[in-house]
């Protein structure tokens, strides 16, 4: 029963965002500037809580996510530059996550059998190779990049890729291979001991998470009209493990919020460009200190709703 | 019933188990006692397909399954229970057991071998909903054992069940052990504690810097002076 309520509490919650949004952009009150800002937090939220589910959830840490971000951008880009239709743009988002699909697989047989900072190292140096392929190959004009791609993201694209990536990644959590990949992650040794294989789920939450950063990178590339392999550099991934790592590992929501969050402050903060940097890393300093498990812990909004409510009921019916 | 021929396990360059052979028959209590680096853990990682030997060979019911998985060997009815309480922290006793499950399908049959669990563990059935993270050493020491008797494993493999336990515990924890065994589950015990494994066991290996040093009857080498000396300090 629980399960249901919180089922449609987040139904809600997504038909509500939807609806307002449209609202706002129909009556005028979002404008270009602040829809490029909703744009950014979307695909944030795409690339955070797929990253999430790899390191958080499934605790396999990569610094990587922006290399398969990039490949979802260049298919994209590539196959919207020749067909500017919203097909063309469905099969390019499409065709760029089943590339990076594809490489988190290959890149994942070999590189997860390495734990921690192994893996992290591995996977940094799999983004730089992915960076400095599209540097030098041809198709991808090299390090100016694609410009002039056509703009194809409105606000149905964006709500249905966000929404879709985090009920996908709910789902994927809450079957059998989401259990045993939390399983991993809180003790491998047990996991392997109760019958999980462990390399094989590795490799498939590894490998979905890629899909979905090539989403985000086909998101990117069908918004802001150009795109360049310096874009989805070393920093990139920082920026993404950041908004895991404020908004909580092992919470989606988490990531939710902190994509929101993060991207709020650093918006009201272009106004002092100087201070920018400055407030906004000691931000995220304030942010560990006080609580180095983030914002959310390993928790879900739709938890700590309903412990409120069944709290309330508890005491209801004791004072009654 | 399982068997172990002729096995060498290496950590990169060192020779941590060199050539031990060691036979458990259908329904035995098998130990496998000695010093802290002897190599009984590695064997017994070994056998569970945790650690790859660099020879040798693992026979479980006649069969060879030295290259197969971990996972396969579980499906096999080989389950083991590694040393230091390997509990799924941030899960619910509950979701630990079932994940002890995880191979199996049998709905029926789980639902069955969970109250079986809970009468072995009492203490179990009444923390389920609590995090595996909460249980004391004992508790958690338990819950390993029953999550590895979920997969309803005809071999069990148990890895020091009684380290850093209270004696009180340990006595506990090797009553449950006896219990096991009479229910018709092959075991085999790693331990340091000499004593207690040597009195539970049908039959006990003494492993020494990687070779097997002595083998006989529990009752046999709890009377032998060489294993008196060594390993049950001395008297």
């Amino acid at each position: 029963m629980g399960k249901h309520k919180k089922r449609i509490l987040q139904l809600a919650f997504f038909a509500a965002t939807y609806l307002a949004v449209a609202a706002l952009i129909r009556a005028g009150t979002i404008n270009d500037f602040s829809f490029a800002v909703i744009v950014t937090i979307c695909i944030n939220i795409i690339l955070s809580s797929s990253l999430n589910m790899v390191t958080g959830f499934a605790g396999q840490f990569s610094l990587g996510h922006a290399g398969f971000m990039s490949i979802g951008a260049y298919v994209c880009a590539l196959t919207i530059l020749r067909r500017p239709t919203p097909l063309g743009f469905l099969l390019g988002m499409l065709g760029g996550a089943l590339l990076a699909a594809l490489v988190g697989l290959l890149v994942g047989l070999p590189t997860l059998r390495l734990r921690g900072d192994y893996l992290a190292i591995a996977t940094l140096g799999m983004a730089e190779i992915i960076r400095v392929v599209f540097l030098n190959l041809e198709i991808t004009n090299g390090a100016a990049g694609l410009s002039f791609i056509p703009q194809l993201v409105d606000w149905n694209w964006l709500f249905a890729a966000t929404a879709g990536t985090l009920l996908l990644i709910a789902n994927f959590l809450n079957s059998s291979p989401g259990r045993a990949c939390i399983a991993i992650q809180e003790d491998e040794v047990a996991a392997e001991a109760v019958g999980v294989n462990t390399l094989r789920y590795k490799v498939t939450v590894f490998s979905l998470g890629a899909f979905f950063a090539g989403i985000g990178g086909a998101l990117y590339a069908a918004y802001f009209y150009f795109i360049k392999p310096d874009l989805f550099g070393f920093s990139r991934s920082v920026d993404i493990l950041v908004i895991v790592v404020v908004g909580g590992m092992g919470s989606l929501s988490g990531s939710v919020v902190a994509s929101v969050l993060l991207m709020v402050v650093s918006t009201a903060l272009q106004a002092y460009p100087a201070l920018r940097m400055i407030l906004y890393s000691l931000l995220l300093v304030a942010v560990m200190l006080f609580r180095p498990q983030g914002l959310m812990g390993s928790k879900e909004v739709a938890d700590l709703v309903f412990t409120r409510f069944r709290r309330a009921e508890k005491t209801e019916k004791q004072g009654g | 019933m399982f068997e172990l021929r002729d096995l060498h396990v290496h950590y990169d360059m060192i020779h941590a188990v060199k050539g031990i052979s060691l036979r458990v028959e259908q329904g035995e209590v098998v130990a496998l006692i000695g010093a802290n680096g002897a190599g009984k853990s590695t064997s017994l990682r070994t056998a569970a397909g945790l650690k790859k030997p660099t020879s040798g060979q693992v026979l479980l019911r006649g069969e060879d399954v030295t290259a197969a998985t971990a996972q396969k060997r579980v499906a096999l009815g080989l389950s083991l229970v590694p040393e230091g309480r390997h509990v799924f922290t941030g899960m619910t006793v509950r979701e630990n057991l079932e994940l002890g499950a995880y191979l199996r399908r049998d709905s029926a049959g789980i639902a069955q071998d969970l109250e079986g669990v809970f009468a072995y563990f009492p203490i179990l059935k009444s923390r389920q909903r609590q995090a595996a993270g909460t249980l004391s050493g004992g508790e958690q020491q338990m819950l390993a054992m029953g999550r590895a008797l979920m997969s309803r494993p005809e071999i069990l493999l148990l890895d020091e069940p009684s380290m850093g336990l209270s004696p009180l515990l340990v006595g506990e924890i090797f009553d449950i052990i006896a219990k096991i065994s009479k229910a018709g589950t092959t075991i085999l015990l790693v331990e340091q504690n000499a004593m207690k494994a040597l009195r539970l066991a049908d039959r006990a290996y003494v492993m020494e810097n990687g070779r097997i040093a002595a083998t006989g009857t529990g009752a046999d080498m709890l009377d032998s002076e060489e294993v008196k000396k060594s390993y049950l300090g001395g008297a």
